[in-house]
């Protein structure tokens, strides 16, 4: 009990430790080609705790910058750190570091090991701020570390291939991690979670990446918010994780054979609500997953909005607004243990007598036509003829092959205003 | 053979019918594109119309017509007059006059609300369809002797190429869905015009990739321009074939 209020004394006056101004400023060592040290290397290991190596503009063609002291490594007008295509830049293994305003270019590629322009190991409270990182094989990698913050970099790569390229923002066994505001293109996965918990995504945009924009495995308790993935090769996909939370994130523009807004495999009691899903081949695409809530997203100009496999069970779907999809739902079996309550289909051709602005027949989202396309691709050839309008218009009366209880009690009559 | 078509023209745009015609499809596509505040949504609509009504008003109303001037053709045929002359000048009356009714009330509203690849390609497969769907009406007028009978075959043939050649394509589908068909399915988009001009537009709307392989194999035989190429080819056969064996029938005929 004793040891126990002992260690609260200590945390609580940490901040104002830090506060401090003799501590938190330290000395500061210039570096630049008219200064004494001309090595950014020299100048860290001269350094103690609490100092700031200030870096001049310029070229400098370190090997791998090894940090191992609670120092801020500050860029002034983005001096140039080159990797020449053989080494990683930054390698840090340390508490309180900083990482600010450095142009990263050209790290080396291995098939080996992992080499990126920030390296992150085993470290705390790790902050990488407003650095250009360029031709990188993988930005910011962090392993074994907590309590980071990575923000506002504006991460670049000129990946060809999946299997040549790394990861934009790639963590592995990490926790309390933040990822804010950086812009990450190139990569194979723009950001790339696994074992990561109690972590926040917010504000990021990841485009045009190889791969996925987001891949999380086993990252539970984690929060995404106000987060764009456009134009991805496959969209986004997560997988095996719990208790995440999404919230005003846009997925748009991801069009392809196999391309998703996001898939969901396996993901359970979570929470998704308040984003975009525009024009992708499918916007969700769930498998497996389990105690999902649904509400206020937005599904607009997809192929499939939702494709909702019969493994999933307990999710539900409540006002969500769905325009302009040429498939609302499509499924994979007759078992229905999800729930659709309240959404706004505009597909809808049920009335309203008693004006309350809820439809008075329920509404079947699943069109047979999508399940025959489901199990037999080859039907495409009949897309939109007269005899598949008028299989779907019968079945939607009379449901013998879709899933009768997958249904909506409670369409809304007018768009929701989101 | 210009002043028969020129008389086969002027009678039919003066014709009701195809007056009525061109007004209703003028205001189905200007109501459509008001409707929706969306004009790809409008131009799903005017797909079906374009699909499903331009092809069966053009079959029953070229056979009808045919059929109506039978005493005008035995006029012609006293006449120094090449058989092939009048048939051809009536075919070319025709799919001239129900190209321009097409274009007047489906054209002109699709170029002033979605004038984009896929208006266009929508404005050329609906003229495809008007000529193939008037020569096939040829074909019905020249096989059958009694008017009844003619009208009932053109009939038939708009379902079969409308309905049921789409029932027999999904019925194969699924007796053969362990085989890859999608190469077969091309195949036999040729052997309906319909399916022809359906798939070209649709492939405009970039709606391929929602169907995974099939999508890829379609868009890439189909989306280039040699495939293009291909099936505006085969909708000119399409257009050929019936008026050349209806051509054969009339220049043997006993009138």
């Amino acid at each position: 009990m004793k040891t126990t209020i002992g260690w609260h004394v200590i945390f609580l006056s940490l901040p104002l430790f830090f506060s401090l101004p003799g501590f938190a400023q330290g000395k500061t060592i210039p570096v630049g080609k008219s200064k004494p040290l001309q090595s950014i290397q020299q100048a860290i290991d001269l350094a103690a705790n609490g100092d700031t190596v200030l870096v001049d503009p310029g070229l400098y063609k370190e090997e791998n910058i090894l940090v191992r002291k609670s120092i801020v490594l500050k860029g002034v007008d983005y001096p140039v750190l080159d990797g020449q295509h053989k080494h990683a830049i930054i390698t840090v293994k340390a508490k309180d570091a900083v990482i600010e305003g450095f142009k990263m270019q050209n790290t080396g590629r291995s098939e080996i090991d992992d080499i990126g322009a920030i390296m992150i190991f085993d470290s705390y409270r790790v902050t990488a701020i407003n650095n250009i990182l360029d031709n990188s094989n993988f930005g910011v990698y962090l392993q074994n570390s907590r309590s980071c913050l990575i923000k506002d970099n504006d991460i670049t790569a000129y990946g060809k291939s999946e299997l040549q390229s790394g990861n934009g923002i790639h963590c592995w066994n990490s926790d309390s991690i933040q990822i804010i505001g950086n812009r990450i293109t190139g990569h194979r996965d723009g950001i790339y979670f696994e074992f990561v918990t109690n972590s926040l995504v917010w504000r990021n945009a990841s485009v045009k990446n190889l791969r996925y924009g987001i891949h999380f495995m086993f990252s539970h308790h984690d929060t995404y918010i106000g987060n764009i993935f456009e134009g991805n090769e496959s969209g986004v996909a997560v997988m095996y994780t719990n208790n995440i939370h999404m919230y005003n994130n846009f997925f748009l523009n991801n069009w392809g054979a196999a391309a998703y807004g996001i898939l969901l495999k396996d993901i359970t009691d979570s929470d998704i609500s308040g984003n975009h899903f525009v024009r992708n081949t499918i916007g969700i695409h769930m498998e497996g997953c389990s105690r999902i809530k649904l509400h206020k997203n937005i599904f607009n100009n997809n192929g499939w909005a939702v494709k909702i496999q019969a493994s999933c069970d307990n999710n539900e779907f409540t006002r969500n607004n769905f325009t302009g999809n040429t498939f609302d739902i499509g499924t994979n079996g007759s078992l229905v243990l999800n729930t659709f309550n309240g959404n706004y289909w505009d597909k809808y051709e049920g009335y309203d007598l008693n004006r309350d602005g809820v439809g008075d027949v329920p509404y079947h989202p699943v069109s047979m036509y999508s399940m025959i396309i489901d199990n037999n691709p080859s039907a495409l050839m009949l897309f939109r003829s007269l005899i598949v309008s008028l299989l779907d218009k019968s079945e939607k009366i009379l449901p013998g092959v879709t899933p009768e209880k997958l249904q909506d009690e409670t369409p809304l009559m007018k768009r929701l205003p989101l | 053979m210009k002043k028969i078509l020129k008389y086969v023209i002027v009678d039919i745009v003066q014709n009701k019918i195809v007056l009525i015609y061109t007004f209703l499809l003028l205001v189905i596509s200007l109501s459509v594109f008001s409707l929706e505040n969306n004009s790809a949504k409008g131009m799903l609509s005017l797909l079906n119309i374009v699909l499903i009504i331009v092809p069966l008003i053009c079959a029953v109303f070229s056979t009808i017509y045919i059929y109506n001037s039978g005493e005008f053709i035995v006029l012609l045929v006293s006449q120094p007059l090449k058989r092939r002359t009048i048939w051809l000048s009536l075919f070319f009356g025709l799919a001239t006059s129900l190209c321009l009714a097409f274009f007047i009330g489906a054209g002109i509203p699709i170029l002033l609300y979605h004038a984009d690849a896929t208006g266009f390609m929508m404005i050329a497969m609906g003229l495809c369809l008007t000529v193939v769907f008037v020569s096939i009406a040829m074909l019905a007028a020249g096989l059958a002797r009694d008017k009844a009978k003619g009208i009932g075959l053109s009939i038939m043939l708009w379902m079969y190429f409308s309905l049921i050649f789409d029932a027999l394509a999904l019925f194969f589908l699924f007796q053969f869905q362990d085989y890859p068909l999608e190469k077969i399915m091309t195949l036999m988009s040729f052997l309906n015009p319909i399916d022809l001009g359906r798939i070209q537009i649709l492939l405009q709307m970039d709606i391929s990739a929602l169907m995974g392989y099939t999508g890829a194999v379609f868009r890439e035989f189909f989306g280039n321009s040699l495939g293009i190429s291909l099936s505006f080819l085969g909708l000119s056969v399409w257009a050929a074939m019936p008026l050349l064996i209806s051509l054969r029938r009339f220049k043997k005929k006993d009138l």
